[in-house]
């Protein structure tokens, strides 16, 4: 119905995202009939959401012009606030920027650079960058994730540790058991989303092609591409952060640093 | 002579002075007591002689060395510690016992874990998980894990405080029936005066972080009580 009354594509999309907001503001007002009051943080929620989609919506008008090592640039720019984002969530681990900024820098980096040097992901910067951040992003949650376990699970082990150590074992051995759980549970979210693709959801990524036309068997084949890639991408970021974090877990005379509120 | 040696050894932990200034030697084949009431620092100095906490000031000399010129991990094989609680790891017995060997690449025998557990009154507990395991025989494990190092010191940290009266007696002549069998030298802390007179030859007595006496436990304890 909206496609007909709009001839320009910009102001078609801000008509669809009124609509959408309108939906979101009747869910609000139903929850405020059951004194659920959750009407500012929605308002701002949706303002800033549009806001920094048509900004992100800009760059990509300035981006499509620009030569194709920009592309680069802005991977790179998205691993270093990707890593700031997963440090936030380990704050109590000494050098958890650098690990996370290391781990995301070879595990999603690295299969980036194999995808596209294997024409998986085409060498445009329409391709390549939100491509990318797919696999930045996962590899951001998995790392956040295996961070905050592996601070959870040490600082709730501390004698177990202290056990291990007084026995003339390595911070390596000490703290094994909780590298390996930490990594597991890093690796939920990816797995999900490996077992239930098709199923459960249809990720935007697949979505976006059938919208915009591709031939539907090639788009199911490629969403799972992307999901085994951010599967892959996060497998790797983890097995770097937690096997880094363990040395910042320990002085250099192999004692516990990572003590939590017990110290 | 002193196989193991604290001098001027002092900890502080963000801006507080835990301990100031203690010097202790401890001959081999001796054991000693570290009493003093809680919070004057007891655990505190026990955690540096194995080096779980860096002193602040002062180091501690381990037949004659200064510990910090050893790894770290050979030098807590050496220096063993028993625990408040027995922390054991999951899994059997057997594994935990197993574990302090196998850092260095060091089996066990089924034979020397045998004997281990019948020096601490558990034959046939091998191949039990650790968690159907009382108060008592945890801690019973985590000697003979310690014992399995085959240390020259062994630390204990309060061995029986978190257990009831009954197994807190059987632990307490267990250890020293042990630590005379192996001629082991023991530096052990405790709260409980009457504890200390049972198992010590020597005591040092610290109070807000400092030592304020050492001698034979008779002498100490008895100016004790007399203040």
């Amino acid at each position: 119905m909206l496609n007909g009354n709009f001839s320009n594509h910009f102001l078609l999309g801000l008509a669809q995202a009124g609509l959408a907001a309108v939906m979101v503001i009747a869910a609000m007002l139903l929850a405020r009939r059951r004194q659920i009051h959750v009407e500012r943080e929605t308002l701002i929620a949706l303002l800033r959401g549009l806001a920094q989609v048509i900004a992100v919506g800009f760059v990509f008008i300035v981006l499509l012009r620009g030569p194709r090592w920009t592309s680069g640039i802005i991977l790179a720019c998205m691993m270093v606030v990707a890593a700031m984002t997963s440090a936030r969530r380990a704050k109590s681990i000494p050098g958890a920027f650098q690990t996370s900024l290391c781990a995301i820098a070879v595990g999603a980096g690295l299969i980036i650079v194999i995808m596209v040097l294997s024409g998986v992901i085409a060498r445009t910067i329409t391709a390549l960058v939100p491509v990318g951040s797919m696999l930045i992003a996962s590899a951001m949650n998995s790392n956040a994730l295996a961070l905050d376990r592996f601070r959870a699970e040490v600082e709730s082990h501390v004698g177990e540790i202290e056990a291990a150590l007084a026995l003339g074992a390595s911070p390596a051995a000490a703290v094994a058991r909780f590298v390996q759980i930490s990594y597991r549970a890093s690796l939920i979210p990816p797995l999900n989303n490996l077992r239930t693709l098709g199923i459960v959801w249809i990720p935007g990524l697949m979505t976006g092609m059938l919208l915009s036309g591709s031939p539907p068997l090639y788009a199911a084949v490629y969403q799972f591409v992307v999901i085994a890639m951010m599967f892959a991408a996060s497998g790797l970021t983890c097995l770097i952060s937690t096997g880094l974090i363990r040395a910042h877990a320990f002085t250099p005379a192999q004692q516990l640093r990572l003590r939590g509120k017990t110290a | 002579m002193a196989i193991i040696c604290g001098e001027h050894l002092g900890r502080e932990v963000d801006g507080k002075r835990i301990l100031e200034d203690i010097s202790l030697e401890v001959s081999e084949g001796e054991v000693v007591a570290i009493v003093g009431p809680s919070g004057s620092g007891k655990s505190s100095l026990l955690r540096l002689l194995n080096r779980l906490d860096e002193p602040t000031s002062g180091t501690v000399y381990f037949e004659g060395k200064d510990y910090r010129t050893l790894a770290p991990a050979e030098l807590r094989r050496r220096v063993g510690m028993v625990m408040q609680t027995a922390f054991l790891f999951p899994g059997t017995v057997a594994e935990n016992i197993r574990f302090g060997p196998a850092q260095r690449d060091e089996p066990l025998s089924e034979q020397a874990i045998g004997s281990l557990l019948a020096q601490v009154g558990l034959e046939g507990f091998a191949a039990r998980d650790v968690h159907n395991l009382s108060g008592g025989e945890a801690q019973r494990v985590a000697l003979a894990r310690a014992l399995a190092n085959s240390p020259a010191v062994l630390l204990m940290d309060e061995p029986t405080s978190a257990l009831d009266e009954d197994s807190k007696l059987g632990i307490e002549s267990l250890i020293s029936a042990v630590v005379a069998s192996h001629r082991l030298t023991c530096v052990i802390v405790t709260h409980d005066l009457q504890q200390a007179g049972r198992m010590a030859g020597r005591v040092a007595l610290l109070s807000s972080g400092r030592l304020v006496r050492t001698g034979l436990t008779r002498e100490v304890l008895g100016a004790e009580r007399q203040s």
